[in-house]
């Protein structure tokens, strides 16, 4: 396995279409699991799905509710998709990343953050009190998985001593990090569902609520949304690659395939959770937050750092 | 160049998103016109080089002005704080208040005799600042930790209403407890929440 390095200036641009290539492939999984789940065929159609919706919602006029708060509104509904693409700036594909941050984890962290901020200005600025609950529930939510996410993080920086992403690969060069930080693995799996508002988290959008921060938006603007939501849940999939698969380490193929068959696996299984589970009350989820996953993920943390001061001999 | 340009930038975009916090007539708007100001301010500690403090703010103060906003419209006298309102209360006092301490400042920068720079900077700055808080300064960052956990716990105790005898029943064996918000986990609860299907 190679070192991963900076890559030059234009790999930058690669990023967002990348990304856009792995969403639209989560987004067209998830409709072969819906039509499969009402029993209908798999056609081209049904692939087909997410693009064909992306062209209708470009075509579709935008329309905003009497006194909305456009600015607080566009600034968010920009912001969703901005954020993904500024997260995946960091995750490496082979052994070249279009930037090496010496603190690539922590700006990973800061830019799904923004879709907080992001998603309470779209509820809120939509002047509708469907908007409203759902960005409040969104950040409601946040308040119960950040501190296990966080600890997950923590957990790959301890365990790679620093914070850099290319390191965090180095030191998996012999064992993967999933194998043993498999509480960190599934907490980030968890919160990146949940950064992305859907599967069992998707609550901000819930049906109950008629659709949530969704339920103004038309056109370009729940196009934004929408992409934004599945950029998100990839960028969060092809992180778990370099922090716990090893990056691009696997026999055989060249290494920016093995990244990106790994990233495609950890969405897959992603989308699948999502299409397979029920919504998850906040409520519940706050205390099954504070009273499991956050003793798990500090006990884990504890673990691996005791691991990496007996391998170092103890500073 | 471009350093100067970025900073100079920020800071008048710092200055001016500070000052629509007050001539806004929403509280969301002052809420998010305050987190740019601050965002706005945590840019040059990157152009210092301080990465790692740069992002930290900035992450800091997302999460931390989004639950803000949260507080801020519950607080608000009309309801919900969903009405247009004024931002400024009590206008001469908070001016004099607000010009004291701008003068204070001002005036401090350019009297103080600022100090040479000594020696160079590490050539890993997280690393240092690390090196900093778990080395010689690790008892005062644990007593400080420590001592705002203590409050915090201490006072969600001391104000919220209901105690271990109104959730467990008076012999505290009561199961599932009784809760307002039904949440617990316990055996039961955690099969439903990991109940899969449609």
């Amino acid at each position: 396995m190679n070192a991963v390095s900076q890559g030059p200036t234009w790999t930058v641009l690669l990023v967002p279409v990348l990304l856009g290539v792995l969403a639209l492939c989560g987004a067209a999984f998830a409709r072969v699991l819906d039509a499969r789940a009402d029993g209908r065929g798999i056609s081209g159609g049904v692939l087909a799905a997410p693009l064909a919706e992306s062209g209708r919602l470009l075509l579709q006029q935008r329309r905003a509710v009497v006194a909305s708060d456009r600015l607080l509104a566009r600034t968010g509904v920009v912001l969703v998709p901005v954020a993904a693409v500024l997260a995946a700036l960091v995750v490496p594909l082979g052994d070249r990343t279009a930037s090496d941050l010496s603190i690539g984890i922590v700006w990973f962290n800061a830019m799904e953050v923004v879709t907080w901020a992001a998603l309470w200005m779209a509820g809120w600025g939509s002047n509708s009190v469907w908007g409203l609950l759902g960005g409040y529930r969104f950040v409601v939510q946040g308040l119960s998985y950040e501190l296990p996410h966080m600890f997950a993080l923590i957990t790959v920086a301890t365990g790679a001593g620093s914070l850099r992403v290319s390191d965090a690969v180095a030191a998996q060069e012999s064992l993967w990090f999933v194998v043993w930080m498999p509480v960190a693995f599934v907490a980030f799996l968890l919160s990146a569902l949940a950064l992305s508002f859907s599967g069992p988290f998707d609550t901000a959008t819930g049906r109950d609520i008629v659709g949530g921060v969704l339920a103004e938006y038309s056109g370009v603007d729940r196009l934004l949304l929408v992409a934004g939501r599945w950029l998100m849940l990839s960028a969060a999939a092809a992180m778990s690659v370099p922090l716990f698969l090893g990056g691009s380490g696997g026999p055989l193929l060249p290494g920016w395939l093995w990244t990106l068959v790994k990233a495609v696996a950890v969405l897959g299984l992603l989308v699948w959770v999502r299409s397979r589970t029920a919504t998850l009350r906040m409520d519940r989820f706050a205390e099954f937050g504070w009273l499991v996953l956050i003793p798990l993920t500090l006990l884990q943390a504890l673990v691996v750092a005791v691991v990496v001061v007996g391998m170092t001999g103890g500073m | 160049m471009a350093q100067a340009v970025v900073f100079w930038v920020c800071a008048i975009g710092a200055v001016a998103a500070g000052l629509a916090v007050f001539r806004v007539d929403s509280m969301a708007r002052a809420t998010f016109a305050l987190l740019a100001s601050f965002v706005l301010a945590a840019v040059p500690l990157l152009l210092l080089g301080l990465s790692y403090l740069g992002i930290l703010v900035i992450l800091m103060m997302i999460m931390e002005m989004v639950v803000m906003a949260v507080f801020m419209i519950m607080y608000m006298m009309n309801p919900a704080g969903l009405m247009p309102m004024s931002m400024v209360h009590n206008k001469k006092g908070s001016l004099a208040i607000s010009t004291g301490t701008f003068v204070v400042l001002a005036v401090g920068v350019l009297l103080v005799d600022w100090p040479q720079r000594q020696g160079v900077p590490p050539p890993d700055v997280t690393f240092a600042l690390g090196e900093a808080l778990m080395g010689s300064h690790m008892l005062v960052m644990l007593v400080i930790g420590l001592g705002l956990f203590a409050t915090i716990v201490s006072a969600v105790v001391l104000s919220h209403p209901r105690g271990r005898y109104d959730r467990f029943g008076d012999d505290l064996r009561r199961r599932p407890p009784d809760d307002p918000i039904p949440g617990s986990v316990d055996a039961r609860s955690l099969t439903r929440i990991f109940g899969v299907g449609r």
